[in-house]
């Protein structure tokens, strides 16, 4: 089986994956947030920078190949994804204490893992609109981070409710209605697109707090560990491995 | 003639105390920590200025003119300073406010809001200006640690203290590392 190194251990890949899908197959957690297996890569949050034969690349876009030295463990490609986490937490309005997904919020976790304990840069405090308009959902754009996993999710679900409009810092999450309301939108509260967001922005109304701070899910398993438990098996699924 | 202490303060700008409360949950280590410092300027002393210090801790976020002040007077006094708290750090609960014109704001408070009586905006000069936004206190002057948290627990605060008391770089484990 063909391989390559990363961090000095031989990973082997089939051809056609990814770096990240080659790693997570093998256990090793490369920290993500826009990336899940079950939907079409995105490489647009760049936490999964790696360094490839000494260019840094996103794992989950960058193919797997022979000859490939990647590292991903060392302390410079740790700063740069702890300084591109600061920069999420800046460009948006995160306060942790008031938002329903905190204790579950990969992007917290990811902040958590990263050993961040501030945002570094100067907040942006953005004006953003929150659409409570959904009987079921609640959108509050504050706590977008462009991901696209709704609009993913949404599209393979044949409902195309989610889009992100605009480039740059003028980038917005935007929903597919006549009046650009989420309750104008065929979305429903089953629907996986209400249930991918990795952060806050998109809740099922009547679902908050029922987890107590000490039970939630990151509270006593890092991202690595949940990532690896509930991800990793997918990836197999995905390329008919057999789990292990 | 013993080890001098070192010397330690304190303040809370916009927040809710909260931080102050979780510093006293150190419980019977503030026995220990009486040992070896004492505290400066602090709501626990009511000292108002603040003279030399080793180690300034603050809470809350800067929402007014007055923080700003207070800010860069603990700044000038202190050797170490350390931002304690989601407010310090990231403007927290008070920053809600920052997604609204701060005149409305002011209008909703004392104009309109409900049970409003003889509505007007204070206007006393001794009232400090707010600022048009609550901003985290790194906006404002350089910080040397953070301890996150809204409040992060006396078990974070005495971690982070005794390791900057004992010269070693604070680092959080997992456990005690929480935003909210």
């Amino acid at each position: 089986m063909p391989h390559f190194t990363l961090d000095g251990r031989t990973i082997p890949f089939e051809p056609g994956q990814t770096l990240m899908e080659a790693a997570m197959a093998a256990g090793v957690y490369i920290p993500h947030l826009c990336y899940h297996p079950d939907f079409e890569p995105h490489g647009s949050c760049k936490l999964c920078s790696v360094e490839v034969n000494g260019r840094i690349c996103s794992a989950c876009t960058f193919p797997a190949a022979e000859n490939q030295e990647v590292i991903s463990a060392s302390e410079e490609v740790r700063h740069l994804r702890l300084r591109l986490t600061q920069m999420l937490f800046v460009e948006g309005n995160h306060l942790c204490p008031s938002c329903e997904a905190s204790g579950s919020c990969e992007l917290q976790a990811t902040g958590y893992y990263l050993g961040m304990t501030d945002g570094h840069f100067s907040h942006f405090f953005p004006r953003r609109e929150i659409d409570a308009s959904h009987p079921e959902v609640l959108l509050d754009r504050d706590r977008c981070i462009f991901c696209a996993l709704c609009v993913r999710a949404s599209r393979d679900e044949g409902k195309n409710v989610f889009a992100l409009s605009g480039r740059g810092i003028h980038t917005r999450l935007v929903v597919n209605s006549p009046s650009g309301k989420l309750g104008d939108t065929d979305l429903e509260a089953t629907d996986r697109a209400a249930h991918i967001c990795p952060v806050g922005a998109i809740l099922v109304r009547g679902t908050a707090f029922r987890a107590p701070i000490g039970e939630r899910k990151y509270d006593h398993r890092t991202i690595a560990q949940v990532a690896l438990e509930e991800e990793r098996p997918l990836v197999g699924r995905q390329h008919g491995q057999a789990e292990d | 003639m013993g080890k001098p202490k070192i010397r330690i303060a304190t303040t809370s700008l916009a927040g809710c105390f909260g931080c102050h409360m979780s510093f006293l949950d150190i419980d019977e280590r503030l026995l220990d920590l009486v040992e070896i410092a004492e505290l400066d300027r602090s709501p626990l002393t009511d000292i108002k200025h603040c003279t030399d210090c080793d180690i300034a801790i603050v809470e809350g976020g800067v929402c007014n003119s007055e923080n700003v002040h207070v800010l860069r007077e603990l700044r000038r006094a202190c050797k170490k300073l350390v931002s304690i708290g989601a407010c310090a750090i990231n403007g927290g609960i008070p920053a809600l406010r920052n997604r609204y014109d701060l005149g409305d704001c002011l209008e909703e408070a004392f104009i309109t809001g409900i049970g409003v009586t003889d509505p007007q905006v204070p206007g006393d000069p001794e009232l400090p200006l707010l600022l048009d936004k609550v901003h985290p206190i790194h906006e404002v002057v350089k910080v040397d640690y953070f301890i996150p948290g809204c409040p992060p627990s006396g078990d974070t605060i005495w971690a982070v203290l005794t390791d900057l008391i004992e010269g070693r770089e604070p680092v959080l484990p997992y456990e005690l590392t929480h935003y909210d």
